[in-house]
């Protein structure tokens, strides 16, 4: 094909990247808007990411602690991300999240029931109340099929199996994306007055990851090159809990609902060592006896929550620290221990795909055994720098919701509030678009070289004679990632990492895709290397400049918060010369969240409003 | 570590044939696993769907040695260690790519089913449900759409009517619907005349390869059966019903069960 006038071409209002729970949530809100709304993912509708989601969304309905409100969540989250989160985004979360979740209830889906019919809630890391609405262990599939049945009855054009490349550009705003269908191996153009990207995360850059191969980071990548900022990129969630044994599962995710619902962690010698790791600012919230974490448990409000409920970061650093020191399970991990301590009924009731998961993949009965469990990489904190209420990057027309934007959760994401973050800033970016789109006054229009450009290059590593064999790279990526930007850092390692992505890059323009262009994996995996790399390298020169240690972030050549660190936030950009990485200072937080947020509790309990 | 030999389907639409590959197989592989690797190594371009690798997309469908299974919950020793083992397509659905099918058709059905409509009280406020009226409801949302038991229904799978029955899958998606408490829509009616209901002759070999352990013919099927019957052939007892509450229409309906069995039995 060498006329880009024999390309397909598909025109929308707006299209959305993405179909896991914020890109369905913005497509719906868009076609509610009257917008003519396409929506493209790479995998087939209902499989993105969000159906792996297990434990919950967090919203704070009080159903089952009326003390509960969004004032305790907005704190909660506060606190959890190190203060490092955009004050308005986490207020806009926290105060939109019920709603949204009882909008989902009203487009089918069924959550687990309270004794009195209202939509259960548990107990999760960092969330002070009970506040994860949820079915058993399989709330991300709920999410996704109940979005997926409403918004297929919405006149939304779905087109799967289709993977972006580029977004297309008229000057510096929007004018559509360039893609290629995986059935065919044939390039497609989206016009589009406005694109939302929802392309979650990047976890594929490391080896050890609870993520799919869907991630990435391509909507990183696209809004990088197409001139967006990126912010708070050095933050990955490490969850403490992945499958390690046997080698063919590490890294696939326990959920936290085990902890939450009563589990605990053991090191080698049976002792529950997270007793010994309670950071000072959570101590006054945190039982320091097994016997007040049981109370705690047993459902008395006066005991605090045990020390297995701790924030993500903080458990996976504990975790790390014990199997270093000599105290791990037999495969390097810790114990994670519900067989004593829930009847087997309750288990399977709970955790059913946990016990199917562990019997299957492992052959251990979680109701009679402990699991094993080490830190494997699970979400990026970082993400599209947008503005707070529209959702909107600094390139007009492109807009981001979801893992695959930035601030929300700041520096540490608490368990469960992801899926309440995709249907809050899914439909907060419908909305956004809608007014952008309502706002142009003309239409953008498709750059012709830009689209030959992609194409040309998107049809390279096919076309090439030899070279690098795209899985090899991607596998030497993964250690070059999970040897040295991992859960805990140092400048010299971070510094190699540049060194050696630097090497990756120039292998990687002699990359060779074998065979033809229909369904070709090799040839996907190819073509991913781009936003692999990129994002990569966004986390890692993220990760050299902040000279701290906070939330999912932990340097060891600079060990705990430094003031000076909670008042900038590291911005990455493409610069004339390559990837910038700057420091900016972040504005004041308005007086009334900065109140909430260092309340007590007692001031804010039943105080919903 | 053990090498085995791996049977794999390789072709695409105009026809293909079964190549061998050789691989090193590690302890807790699973089917997947070992596709992958062969995939980085010996064959690039490989064709295979995938995502979330622990049983929870139904991205990985396809039969091995015969038996259609999510690749990544099969563990390779299950297989005796001299046992070959040879992976396909599932067969109902047209074949893209080696282990990719065509797979479109189950979303078309899937949007002719008219959505949750939430009753006149219930629109707009907080649903109350108890946790045992929605059990059954949430048995059937486990539904991973992994689309194993469309591929094994002999209506579909031998007999080839796509026209005429929506398949196992959409059956447990319907029963969900009808059984939800607070659902006002009626789609019984199209249920025997559009969607095929009567097709089913309860062979339960849907419900055998669920992954997800869904009792589909047991109870889905023969329970929206039954209330097809009940509409057709004893429209007092429907009308009863609706009118009455959740909980006489609870025993309303076990007591019609019974009655229905026989005249059940006739319309299969
Ligand atoms: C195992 C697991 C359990 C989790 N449990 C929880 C939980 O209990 N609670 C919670 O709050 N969070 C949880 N999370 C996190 C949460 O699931 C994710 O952060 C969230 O689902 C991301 O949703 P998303 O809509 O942003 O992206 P996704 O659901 O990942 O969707 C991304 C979409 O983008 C598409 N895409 C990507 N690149 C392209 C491209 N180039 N072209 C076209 N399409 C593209 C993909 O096909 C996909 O449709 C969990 C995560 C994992 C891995
Ligand atoms: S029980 Fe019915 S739906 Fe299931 S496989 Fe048999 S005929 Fe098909
Ligand atoms: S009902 Fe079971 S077999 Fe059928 S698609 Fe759903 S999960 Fe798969
Ligand atoms: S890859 Fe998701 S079910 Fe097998």
């Amino acid at each position: 094909m060498s006329n880009i006038s024999e390309i397909q071409t598909i025109e929308h209002d707006v299209i959305v990247i993405g179909a896991g729970g914020a890109g369905l949530r913005a497509a719906i809100e868009c076609s509610k808007q009257g917008l003519n709304t396409g929506l493209v993912c790479k995998s087939l509708l209902g499989k993105a990411h969000t159906v792996m989601a297990e434990g919950g969304m967090a919203a704070a309905l009080g159903n089952v602690d009326p003390r509960d409100n969004w004032k305790v969540h907005f704190r909660d989250t506060m606190r959890g991300g190190k203060f490092l989160n955009s004050w308005r985004m986490a207020e806009l979360h926290a105060r939109h999240a019920p709603d949204r979740v009882r909008e989902l209830e009203q487009w089918g889906a069924v959550f687990d029931r309270t004794e009195e019919g209202k939509i259960r809630q548990r107990n999760f890391g960092g969330h002070r109340y009970p506040r994860l609405a949820h079915v058993g262990d399989r709330t991300g599939l709920e999410l996704i099929r109940s979005l997926q049945d409403y918004g297929i009855h919405q006149g939304i054009h779905v087109h799967m199996e289709c993977t972006v490349l580029n977004l297309l550009l008229d000057g510096d705003r929007i004018a559509g994306a360039f893609a290629y269908w995986r059935e065919k191996g044939r390039f497609v153009i989206f016009k589009a007055k406005a694109v939302i990207m929802a392309t979650g995360g990047a976890g594929k850059a490391w080896r050890i990851t609870s993520n799919s191969w869907e991630y990435t980071g391509d909507g990183y990548a696209m809004a990088y090159d197409a001139g967006a900022e990126l912010v708070h990129m050095e933050f990955t969630q490490f969850h403490p809990t992945g499958m390690i044994w046997p080698p063919s599962v590490r890294g696939i995710l326990v959920t936290e609902g085990v902890r939450g619902d009563g589990g605990v962690l053991l090191n080698k010698d049976g002792k529950r060592f997270m007793f010994d790791y309670i950071p000072e600012r959570f101590a006054p919230e945190t039982a320091d006896t097994e016997e007040e974490g049981n109370r705690w448990l047993a459902g008395d409000k006066d005991a605090r929550r045990p020390p297995e409920l701790l924030t993500r970061d903080v458990v996976a650093r504990a975790i790390t620290r014990e199997v270093k020191e000599d105290r791990g399970s037999p495969h390097g991990g810790a114990f994670l221990d519900i067989a004593s301590r829930v009847p087997e009924e309750a288990i399977k009731k709970q955790l059913p795909s946990m016990y199917h998961q562990f019997k299957e993949l492992a052959e251990v009965d979680i109701t009679k055994q402990p699991m094993e469990v080490g830190p494997t990489l699970h979400y990026c904190m970082g993400g599209i720098a947008v503005d707070a209420d529209s959702q909107q990057t600094r390139v007009p027309g492109l807009f981001a919701c979801g893992e695959a934007a930035g601030r929300m959760h700041g520096a540490n994401r608490l368990g469960g509030n992801s899926l309440s973050d995709l249907i809050v800033f899914g439909w907060l970016s419908g909305l956004g678009a809608a007014e952008y789109i309502k706002s142009l006054s003309s239409k953008p229009e498709i750059n012709p070289s830009q689209v030959e450009e992609a194409r040309s290059e998107a049809v390279a590593p096919l076309n090439r004679e030899s070279g690098e064999n795209p899985y090899l790279l991607h596998e030497e990526l993964q250690t070059i990632m999970n040897d040295n930007v991992n859960i805990v850092r140092t400048k010299e390692e971070l510094e190699t990492a540049i060194e050696q992505l630097e090497e990756l890059k120039k292998k990687m323009q002699t990359v060779k895709a074998d065979g033809a262009s229909q369904y070709n994996p090799g040839w996907h995996e190819a073509l991913s290397l781009h936003s692999l790399i990129t994002s990569a390298e966004m986390v890692t020169r993220a990760a050299l400049m902040r000279e701290e240690s906070r939330g999912a972030h932990t340097r060891i050549d600079f060990e705990g918060e430094r003031e000076e660190w909670e008042k900038v936030e590291v911005i990455v950009r493409k610069g004339e010369s390559g990837m910038e990485v700057i420091k900016q200072d972040r504005p004041a937080p308005p007086k009334e969240l900065a109140d909430i947020a260092y309340a007590t509790l007692e001031e804010l309990e039943g105080t919903n409003g | 570590m053990a090498e085995r030999t791996i049977r794999i389907w390789r072709g695409d639409e105009n026809g293909g044939e079964f190549v061998d590959y050789q691989v090193e197989v590690d302890e807790g592989m699973v089917v997947l696993d070992v596709i992958h690797k062969i995939q980085a190594k010996d064959a690039n371009d490989l064709a295979v769907r995938w995502n979330c690798k622990a049983g929870k997309c139904g991205s990985c469908s396809m039969e091995i040695n015969g038996r259609p299974k999510l690749s990544c919950m099969t563990r390779m020793n299950e297989y005796e260690p001299d046992e070959l083992i040879t992976v396909q397509p599932v067969k109902t659905f047209p074949i893209i790519k080696d282990l990719v099918t065509d797979v479109s058709w189950n979303y078309e059905q899937n949007k002719r089913i008219k959505p949750l409509l939430p009753k006149a009280d219930a629109a707009g406020k907080d649903f109350i449900m108890m946790q045992e009226d929605v059990d059954r409801v949430q048995e059937f949302r486990k539904c991973i759409e992994c689309y194993l038991c469309q591929n094994v229904c002999h209506v579909l799978r031998d007999q080839d009517k796509k026209g005429e029955f929506v398949g196992p899958r959409f059956m447990i998606r319907l029963a969900g619907l009808e059984m939800h408490p607070v659902d006002a829509a009626d789609r019984i009616p199209q249920i025997r005349d559009e969607f095929g209901s009567g097709m089913c002759n309860i062979t339960r070999c849907c419900t055998d390869v669920c992954p997800e352990s869904i009792g589909l013919t047991d109870n889905a099927i023969i329970p929206i059966k039954e209330r097809v019957v009940d509409r057709y052939y004893d429209p007092v007892a429907w009308i009863i019903r609706k009118m009455s509450g959740a909980d006489e229409k609870r025993e309303a309906e076990e007591k019609a069960a019974d009655a229905k069995q026989a005249e059940l039995q006739k319309t299969v």
